[in-house]
């Protein structure tokens, strides 16, 4: 089919079936509801998993549809947010290293929202130099049983599923004796509870596993190869949170270009000129993720240089909640009720780090980009060729 | 929207970037700034019959190759990562006036490379303005050429290339409203494809020696006080290069894009080049700040393009008038 017929199809049936309603963020039990409900609509009219393998129940056309269906909806919010993980990391890591077994198994439910991922790699004493994790996977009759605790988790307090990073042997050094497993969310001895963050929602949770089974067969990839599986979905998410899956457009946002220059005063010289800073910003990274997009059309892989733009969202992040909440002065940080102007810009300037630190903060952000795209010398490393029981943590040795 | 090169370009910019760093290697540069005339004549005689460069983008009814912008940006990426001394990037933007203005008589001269040419910017200041045959000035919607007339050489900060007060005037060559108001747009895109090559340049030198530099028995590239700054170079680079792929292709096939487009290569581009040439020569140490390295040449040039076409804040403010704000 012609690219532009596809998209007039794609913005027809966005017109007639995208809730009309903003959705924001991790709904509650009904919001789910709706959520899946609109997710399988999506999936029937064929627009969910567009490049994905037709086998495994995606679409198998190319990223040139998935552009134009996005470019669609981007002009609506959609209720997407729950399934973010899944289609994003989760999804695309089965895809890539899962057995047929396990494809055919877990993406078509995913695509069509039947059943919400989450992935858990991230644990207290494991943040940016998370293959220092101590999730224990320890090996018993037809399986695993794992003990441990997971943190930074979206959506697990609706999820079904669950791609598991824990450690199978302490014995070899750190990133050898990590495995990736596919845990069911309401198996016996998961217990989920919500981490409410800085902008005094719960955006993540906490995950205690107390003793959990999990069967042979849902080991992703080889035992032990858990790191290299990990990397895989790491550079899925961060090619995700650059391309925005599930994040919605600037459409919405109160601190973007697009809605401060008709919310402040542009007869000050000062403040004109911190806007087409902004501009500049906004402009220069939305042309690099381009250049980027079209290179991998063009069969040039970003790789690495994924990693540059992330940072380049995250500051970018950053700087225009600090500048909006700064124009717009006192108004920002004190306001009647919940919402209006006021509540849009307070959430922003809470919500802003979040994009600095998750997926990677920026430190490590800089070191991908120095190591990996500059081949600059690595720092030395006293972790890497020693046993990971003998390893030094934060909270004294592991156990 | 075409943001990445084609084959054809490639191949282009690996013979230009082949030529100079045979013909005209830093060595070579600081021999050229040093003589009498500034550059050396042979390279830019080279640079014009072997490779055709200064008829790039004239016509080819007027014996030109009619390359597009997309092209030119793609050359003077090289020539400033180079930092090429000589009438280059002058008789550039007198081809680019002329090729808008729609001249006839003044462009084969410059295509056949017999003909240096430069253009009166503000102050009656001029790239190469003492040893151009012709000096081209803008008086409303028409351009002026004058062979002669009073040329006073000036002391420039970047010693790679040298800037006279010349005399505009002579006679009207070609007119065009449209056509000037382009050729101003289409300057600032040619300044920032040369400010992505000092850019790049600046930012591969000191990631070569980041990686060779020793300090407390460790190569200093490993430092993440290091490390990092080049990652957020490098994040400059890439935002760089994409903003002039933008510019040259607004500029050869979306001409309405191209004020903005323009403006934002200035705006942008024109401030992160120097600072990745200053932080360059920073990083490098005591070292960058000797006469014999070659980091003061980088951040001089930086500097001087980053000024060349007005104080910054007219490109901001260009900006600002084409967003409406």
């Amino acid at each position: 089919m012609d690219l532009e017929d596809y998209r007039q199809r794609a913005r027809a049936w966005l017109e007639a079936n995208a809730p009309g309603d903003r959705a924001e963020g991790t709904p509650d039990e009904n919001g789910v509801a709706a959520a899946k409900a609109f997710m399988a609509k999506l999936y029937d009219a064929g627009y969910s998993g567009i490049t994905w393998p037709q086998r495994w129940g995606g679409q198998g056309l190319t990223q040139a549809e998935e552009r134009a269906f996005a470019a669609e909806a981007a002009r609506f919010t959609l209720p997407t947010y729950v399934f973010s993980i899944g289609l994003g990391m989760c999804g695309p890591t089965l895809v890539d290293l899962g057995t047929d077994e396990q494809r055919g198994r877990f993406i078509r439910p995913l695509l069509r929202g039947e059943e919400i991922w989450c992935q858990l790699f991230s644990e207290p004493g494991a943040g940016s130099d998370v293959a220092a994790l101590q999730t224990r996977a320890t090996a018993t009759d037809g399986g695993w049983v794992v003990d441990g605790q997971k943190v930074w988790t979206s959506v697990a307090q609706h999820a079904d599923r669950g791609l598991l990073l824990a450690r199978t042997d302490v014995e070899v050094p750190k990133h050898k004796g990590l495995t990736m497993f596919v845990v069911d969310m309401h198996a016996p001895g998961v217990t989920v509870r919500p981490l409410r963050d800085m902008t005094g929602r719960a955006h993540f949770n906490e995950i205690f596993f107390d003793g959990v089974h999990i069967p042979a067969e849902n080991v992703v990839g080889r035992v032990g190869d858990g790191w290299s599986c990990a990397v895989t979905t790491l550079l899925h998410e961060r090619l995700s949170i650059s391309s925005g899956v599930g994040m919605g457009g600037q459409k919405d946002n109160p601190v973007a270009f697009e809605a401060l220059r008709t919310s402040v005063d542009t007869g000050d010289p000062v403040v004109r000129d911190q806007l087409v800073e902004l501009y500049v910003r906004s402009r220069a990274l939305a042309l690099f993720n381009q250049r980027l997009a079209q290179e991998t059309k063009a069969g040039i892989f970003p790789g690495a240089r994924g990693s540059a733009a992330k940072l380049l969202l995250a500051e970018l992040t950053m700087f225009q909640a600090d500048l909006a909440t700064s124009l717009a002065g006192p108004e920002a940080v004190a306001y009647p009720g919940e919402g209006g102007a006021g509540g849009g810009l307070a959430n922003a300037i809470s919500l802003a780090p979040a994009m600095a630190l998750g997926g990677g903060t920026n430190e490590i952000m800089r070191n991908i980009v120095g190591e990996r795209v500059l081949n600059l010398p690595p720092e030395p490393r006293t972790d890497k060729n020693v046993p990971f029981k003998d390893l030094k943590t934060s909270g004294g040795l592991p156990s | 929207m075409k943001l990445v090169l084609t084959t054809e370009q490639q191949e282009l910019r690996q013979a230009v970037r082949g030529f100079l760093a045979a013909a005209s290697p830093l060595p070579a540069v600081r021999a050229a700034m040093e003589s009498d005339g500034g550059h050396d004549p042979d390279v830019y005689r080279r640079l014009n019959g072997e490779l055709g460069l200064s008829g790039l983008i004239v016509p080819e009814e007027h014996g030109g190759s009619g390359a597009g912008y997309a092209e030119l940006a793609v050359v003077l990426e090289e020539t400033g990562a180079a930092l090429l001394p000589g009438p280059f990037l002058a008789t550039t933007l007198a081809a680019i006036l002329l090729r808008e203005a729609g001249d006839k008589e003044l462009l084969p001269g410059i295509a056949d490379g017999s003909t240096v040419a430069t253009v009166v910017l503000d102050g009656n200041r001029a790239l190469n303005g003492a040893e151009a045959d012709v000096v081209l000035s803008i008086d409303g919607d028409r351009v002026r050429a004058l062979r002669g007339g009073e040329r006073t050489p000036l002391t420039t900060l970047d010693p790679t290339r040298r800037q006279a007060l010349v005399e505009p005037g002579g006679d009207v060559v070609a007119a065009s409203a449209e056509g000037i108001a382009r050729a101003r747009d289409l300057f600032a895109v040619a300044v920032a494809a040369e400010q992505l090559g000092v850019l790049r340049a600046s930012l591969e030198a000191i990631v070569a020696y980041g990686k060779v530099r020793v300090a407390f028995n460790r190569f200093i590239g490993s430092y993440q006080g290091v490390k990092h700054r080049l990652a957020d170079m490098h994040c400059k680079l890439e935002q760089a290069e994409s903003i002039v792929r933008h510019a040259a292709w607004a500029a050869d096939e979306a001409p309405d894009e191209l004020a903005g487009a323009a403006a934002l290569a200035q705006a942008y581009v024109g401030r992160a080049c120097f600072e990745v040439a200053r932080d360059s020569l920073l990083l490098h140490g005591g070292i960058g700040f000797t006469w014999e390295h070659d980091a003061h040449l980088f951040y001089k040039r930086a500097k001087a393009d980053e000024v060349l076409l007005g104080p910054p804040r007219i490109h901001r403010a260009r900006l600002a008038d084409l967003l409406e704000l």
